[in-house]
């Protein structure tokens, strides 16, 4: 289901992410290299965006500001109204921790630590008790459907079951924005569409989804999409009718069935 | 861990194994008797005409007894006495030395009794008439029995012979050692020379070092109890074994330089493993702090990690390297018949080291990750 939620770019109100004329130069020897060319972008609370755009856009620098895993050369980024320009190294270690939760192509997940502990791992770096951890890691492996694995090791799951813990990894401190970067980029086409159903469940429930992707079917799952174009946007705009992950997957031929179910 | 196992094992292996030929080589440079003083009594003077040495009758047992009695850096000392002639057993006979000693004679000589006994102070006391024979004398003596029991006739006076002493060979001056008898000194005094002082007095000082402090204490007793004058000669003579005690020194020192070499250099080799492995394995893991950066780890979050880490595989290594290295150099030391020596010291050099490196370099390329923004730690291949 689809809730009908006021999700205007213009609307100030629950104005998420407010990142003004961008820009971001990397330095490659003596050659400049201009990643981002003055981007501007306003996300509100509850959307689910798509940045899309060829490789060497700019949608992955973006990505990593916008994730403040990386500082821009230029402009301002406010998110939820806080500069994140002016905050320390730790003030953004917190903010990543409490208000952002990444999901990569690559999954990164910690290889020698269970499915239970990887997930519990965002929750070691703010103060919750041992028992609170533990309780809110099960809740949010359940909530990618996982409930039976969470004592397998990354190398014991397949693909998208290491996404599903990555996914639930990053709710796993009710962030404000999951950023994903390629997140169905090593998955095949079903497990793809499967993991688009968790962003979008998610985003049902009121959670921002901001998803990196270089494929049209992925992007179509999004409420918007952002085209990235040498640095600069090249469109911003409503997707009109977004597909619905749970009717896609009804069509699809269920070949993965059993593994799925092993 | 594995590079800290072997780290601290083998340092400790290594300084157990150069510390046990230190030991070894210095007991056989003591079994050369390189602490041993001589005391003879002096050359007589009379207007300018000094007759050999010994020819004074100055040295008496009562200074014997009190060179042991107020020297303290004496050891052993065995007063002196001879004699010579020919020995009977049974229808063999033999020319030989007869040396008059103390029962502290075999000590002070690092000798020892092969079959047998050696005499005691009882013997020495009573004078009593009981012999102990060198190998070369038994062997003429007695080619077939065991001479243990028998009884000899030195200059028609009968001794039992208690017993033989080890195979000593020649001394530098290619005389044979064992050609000799050794008997009470009481006993030789009363019973074969007749004469009734010391011809000379064996010492041993409590070490090498001490070799000249026993020298000054002894001649100033002497002084003292003969009644010498400050500006008249000595009336007796103190030997050393300079140049045996100087190379004795020599070799000592240079063994030293040897212990500190090998062990520098294993502690050298062990920190430059330590150092790569952990180098490795930390540097490996940038991509693990970049994901734990992700997710909100701040610096000192990274930090305390792999501090904790580094230091509990560098405090377990360590104990796994020590129990490793003690067990390996016990087992080189059965199988190899060389003594090793574990001592406290190179336990704690090799383990304070050791600890050191592995926590540097556990935690130094950990603080370098921790330092770069998240992005380029979770991109770092």
């Amino acid at each position: 289901m689809i809730h009908d939620l006021d999700t205007s770019p213009a609307q100030k109100d629950g104005l998420l992410i407010q990142i003004d004329h961008l820009t971001k130069v990397y330095q490659l020897g003596e050659v400049d290299v201009h990643a981002l060319r003055g981007v501007s972008v306003h996300v509100s609370k509850g959307e689910f965006v798509a940045i899309m755009g060829a490789s060497g856009s700019g949608k992955s620098t973006f990505m990593n500001i916008l994730g403040c895993l990386d500082k821009p050369t230029k402009g301002t980024y406010l998110l939820e109204g806080i500069d994140v320009g002016k905050l320390s190294r730790d003030e953004l270690a917190a903010i990543r921790n409490l208000k952002i939760g990444f999901v990569f192509q690559g999954f990164n997940l910690l290889s020698r630590t269970s499915a239970l502990e990887n997930v519990e791992l965002p929750l070691f770096y703010c103060s919750v008790s041992n028992k609170l951890r533990k309780s809110k890691a099960i809740q949010a492996i359940e909530r990618v459907g996982l409930g039976d694995r969470i004592h397998h090791y990354p190398n014991q799951l397949s693909g998208g079951q290491q996404q599903r813990v990555a996914i639930a990894r990053a709710l796993v401190n009710d962030p404000s924005i999951i950023l994903a970067d390629e997140p169905t980029g090593n998955l095949d086409s079903r497990t793809s569409v499967e993991v688009m159903g968790i962003f979008q469940e998610l985003n049902n429930n009121g959670i921002t989804v901001i998803l990196v992707t270089h494929e049209p079917d992925i992007a179509q799952f999004a409420k918007r999409h952002i085209v990235f174009r040498d640095g600069k946007i090249k469109s911003d705009r409503i997707n009109p009718n977004p597909k619905v992950a749970s009717e896609v997957l009804k069509e699809l031929p269920a070949i993965d069935e059993e593994e799925e179910a092993a | 861990m594995l590079g800290i196992i072997i780290g601290v094992g083998a340092v400790i292996a290594m300084l157990a194994i150069g510390q046990g030929a230190e030991y070894s080589v210095k007991e056989q440079i003591a079994a050369l008797g390189t602490n041993v003083l001589m005391v003879f009594p002096g050359a007589q003077q009379q207007g300018g005409v000094r007759t050999a040495a010994g020819s004074a009758v100055t040295l008496t047992e009562d200074d014997a007894l009190a060179i042991q009695r107020e020297c303290p850096a004496v050891q052993y000392l065995s007063p002196g006495s001879g004699a010579g002639g020919q020995v009977i057993a049974g229808n063999l006979n033999w020319s030989t030395g007869i040396s008059g000693v103390g029962n502290d004679y075999l000590e002070i000589r690092q000798w020892s009794v092969e079959y047998g006994a050696f005499f005691t102070d009882q013997d020495v006391k009573a004078a009593t008439k009981v012999c102990v024979l060198g190998k070369t004398v038994a062997d003429n003596l007695f080619p077939e029995s065991s001479p243990v029991e028998q009884t000899i006739r030195i200059r028609n006076v009968p001794f039992k012979v208690v017993g033989v002493l080890t195979k000593k060979g020649q001394n530098t001056a290619g005389q044979d050692q064992d050609d000799i008898i050794l008997a009470p000194y009481t006993t030789v005094i009363r019973r074969l020379s007749h004469w009734p002082n010391l011809r000379s007095i064996l010492v041993s000082a409590t070490s090498l070092k001490d070799i000249p402090t026993a020298q000054t204490q002894i001649s100033e007793l002497l002084r003292m109890r003969h009644k010498i004058q400050p500006y008249d000669a000595d009336d007796f003579t103190i030997r050393n074994q300079t140049d045996l005690a100087a190379t004795a020194t020599a070799t000592t020192e240079i063994l030293t330089i040897l212990l500190a070499s090998i062990a520098s250099v294993s502690l050298l080799v062990g920190g430059i493993g330590i150092m790569n492995i952990m180098l490795v394995s930390v540097t490996e893991r940038t991509r693990e702090i970049g994901i734990r950066m992700s997710i909100g780890a701040r610096s000192r979050d990274i930090l305390t990690q792999f501090l904790i880490e580094a230091l509990v595989l560098s405090l377990l290594g360590g104990v796994i390297g020590i129990i490793l290295g003690t067990t390996g150099s016990s087992i080189i030391s059965k199988i190899a018949k060389w003594p090793t020596i574990v001592t406290p010291f190179s336990i704690i050099l090799s383990f304070g080291f050791s600890i050191a490196i592995g926590i540097f370099f556990g935690f130094y390329p950990a603080r370098k990750a921790a330092m770069l923004n998240p992005i380029d730690a979770l991109r770092y291949e």
